[in-house]
């Protein structure tokens, strides 16, 4: 390997992660954000374990009721402990994120590496139709798909991740076509490396901070739109618990039983909020053209 | 600047067939016989048949494609399933509720998000530019859904200031604005979070440029660096950013119809989807659709009449 190829590569992996690591340490926030999103996300895992009841297990004698020492965050219409639903109705809303985000993340970085990488008329075409994609409110072409599809956890994945390739595909593209006339990746040319190594090796690494960056951002949005589709009806079937859906439920029962939909409401806004301090701090630290207006 | 207006014109038609295209294979992805999905399994040959001639999907996919834009573009945009009213005639129904909200929402967000986001780019690094910076951030947090339930429960329920159903009649001016007051704070508040993040990026950057230090060498007095200098070139990117929140509003404007039962586009959509009324649906995908050509083309034009550099570049 010559030289310049090996520095790049080196400086590729250690750059991004020290890139992203310097802007934790910059942001308060974007540490706040990911201790409240971490709990979060153990407070699920550890469901079974925490969770007082089964958020299944109708009680007919105890239903409607309001918090309590019994039930901390009351009773809902089936007497079905709301603790208990909030803490697996969690798992819900992270698998279908996550998920939906992680596709979305891969799909839309290597049509963007590849877009930027191959440049001219392709690179054209599949930006057009990025914008496209792009222009569509996210809401609303979830709310098509899951329509025509039916709501199953897969449509719901499919449907987030498509709204979200467009925007992974633009953020991955522009450093890739500033990065490709580096002189490295023509040492990389000159050593007959093929072109997919030289995007997967030599161009990813350094387009990964941005590329996390934006994934966290996200992550925020996969989630509001799961409980918003959720909310409007297109979520899992019910009785699985899922945070949007609860919030439905309560909704219809609002003018007697206001902490039915006030306590998911919380946990919706507690989690996207999270998220975005994280991604926010983060993109503060990593974009340059911000970091040099600071 | 007309050759700019003909020019932004005509690009728009390629994306408007683009965007027409997306709605038609969004449409179509669902996989088997959408008269069968319509009418469930106990549905007879006749009357599959019959709904698939009424549907057109009876004709191969590429003339129903072609019949798909055709109509689109003559404004035939289809009947609902369930009236048999024309799409355009439902739409037109409900569209002052719409016009009235949007309008509502982006003028709060613009008086809210200006002056604010203007405020803490100023005093940047202050504690009222990290309490500004948290506080927005939290506004564009919220699902409209979450921020309409809880505005609902204080103002219209406990506090009963305002209507829990905001489906009143128009022809009465107090009970029109009676009725708009909660949605509109709701979809407002979360644009004003938008706005005021982008003016007070926007503004610290214009703050940085050479033209403001040259200005206060001069002597040019503070308020007219900020007013004459300052805010009015960076208030051209707010108005770019307004057209790509509307997007955001659309989705959000969906959430606050359904939270405070009022009639809009977005109500259209949802009762169409409780109706299984397909062809409802797709006629509201192009009314989207060229809603949203239609704002991207606004959002180009005001920005080269803002912004002389665009127009001839």
């Amino acid at each position: 390997m010559s030289r310049a190829a090996a520095i790049g590569r080196r400086r590729g992996f250690s750059h991004a992660l020290g890139e992203l690591l310097r802007a934790f340490n910059t942001n308060v926030t974007s540490w706040i954000g990911l201790g409240i999103f971490l709990t979060i996300v153990l407070l699920a895992i550890l469901a079974p374990v925490l969770a007082p009841y089964d958020p299944l297990e109708q009680n007919i004698v105890a239903r409607l009721k309001g918090p309590s020492e019994q039930f901390w965050f009351g009773t809902d219409v089936y007497g079905r402990d709301i603790l208990s639903r909030l803490l697996y109705g969690a798992r819900v809303s992270l698998i279908i994120g996550t998920t939906a985000t992680l596709i979305a993340m891969v799909v839309g970085s290597a049509i963007g590496i590849l877009s930027g990488y191959v440049g001219g008329r392709v690179d054209l075409a599949i930006m057009q139709l990025m914008d496209v994609l792009m222009s569509f409110p996210t809401l609303i072409m979830g709310l098509m798909i899951v329509a025509v599809l039916g709501a199953s956890m897969g449509n719901l994945i499919f449907a987030i991740a498509l709204t979200a390739i467009a925007p992974f595909a633009r953020i991955a593209r522009a450093p890739t076509i500033a990065i490709k006339q580096r002189d490295y990746i023509e040492a990389c040319r000159a050593l007959g490396y093929s072109d997919l190594r030289i995007m997967a090796v030599h161009i990813l690494p350094n387009v990964m901070a941005e590329i996390m960056v934006m994934g966290s951002l996200w992550l925020a949005t996969s989630i509001r739109v799961e409980a918003s589709l959720s909310f409007i009806g297109l979520g899992l079937k019910p009785p699985t618990p899922s945070w949007g859906g609860m919030v439905r439920e309560g909704f219809e029962v609002i003018l007697d039983n206001a902490w039915l939909s006030i306590f998911p409401s919380l946990a919706i806004l507690l989690i996207i909020f999270a998220l975005n301090m994280l991604g926010d701090g983060l993109r503060d630290a990593v974009d340059p053209k911000l970091r040099g207006g600071e | 600047m007309i050759r700019y207006i003909v020019k932004r014109l005509v690009f728009a038609i390629p994306t408007l067939l683009a965007v027409l295209t997306l709605v038609f294979v969004l449409v179509r992805i669902v996989p088997g016989d959408p008269a069968q999905t319509i009418l469930g399994d106990q549905a007879s040959q006749e009357a599959l048949q019959a709904l698939r001639q009424r549907l057109g999907v009876d004709k191969p996919i590429f003339d129903q494609y072609v019949d798909f834009i055709k109509g689109a573009l003559v404004g035939n945009w289809g009947e609902s399933l369930v009236t048999g009213r024309p799409v355009l005639a439902e739409v037109w129904a409900v569209l002052p509720y719409t016009v009235d909200l949007t309008v509502a929402a982006i003028l709060l967000g613009a008086l809210i998000g200006i002056p604010l986001g203007t405020w803490s780019a100023l005093h940047r690094n202050e504690a009222i530019d990290y309490a500004t910076r948290v506080i927005s951030l939290l506004g564009l947090s919220f699902p409209a859904f979450v921020s309409g339930i809880l505005l609902l429960l204080a103002f219209a329920i406990e506090l009963r200031w305002f209507p829990v159903i905001s489906a009143g009649k128009l022809d009465d001016p107090v009970e029109r604005l009676r009725n708009l007051t909660l949605p509109a704070i709701n979809l407002g508040i979360i644009m004003a979070a938008y706005v005021t993040r982008v003016t007070r990026s926007s503004m610290l950057e214009v703050l940085g440029e050479d033209y403001i230090r040259t200005a206060r060498a001069k002597g040019v007095p503070d308020r007219a660096v900020i007013w004459r200098h300052s805010l009015r070139n960076a208030l051209i990117p707010v108005v770019t950013v307004v057209g790509l929140y509307l997007g955001i509003l659309i989705g959000n404007s969906v959430l606050t119809e359904i939270v405070f039962n009022r009639p809009g586009l977005g109500k259209l959509i949802v009762g169409a989807l409780n109706q299984r009324d397909y062809t409802m649906l797709q006629g509201l995908m192009v009314v989207y659709a060229f809603l949203i050509v239609a704002v991207n083309l606004i959002t180009d034009l005001t920005y080269g009449f803002i912004d002389p550099r665009v127009k001839h570049g």
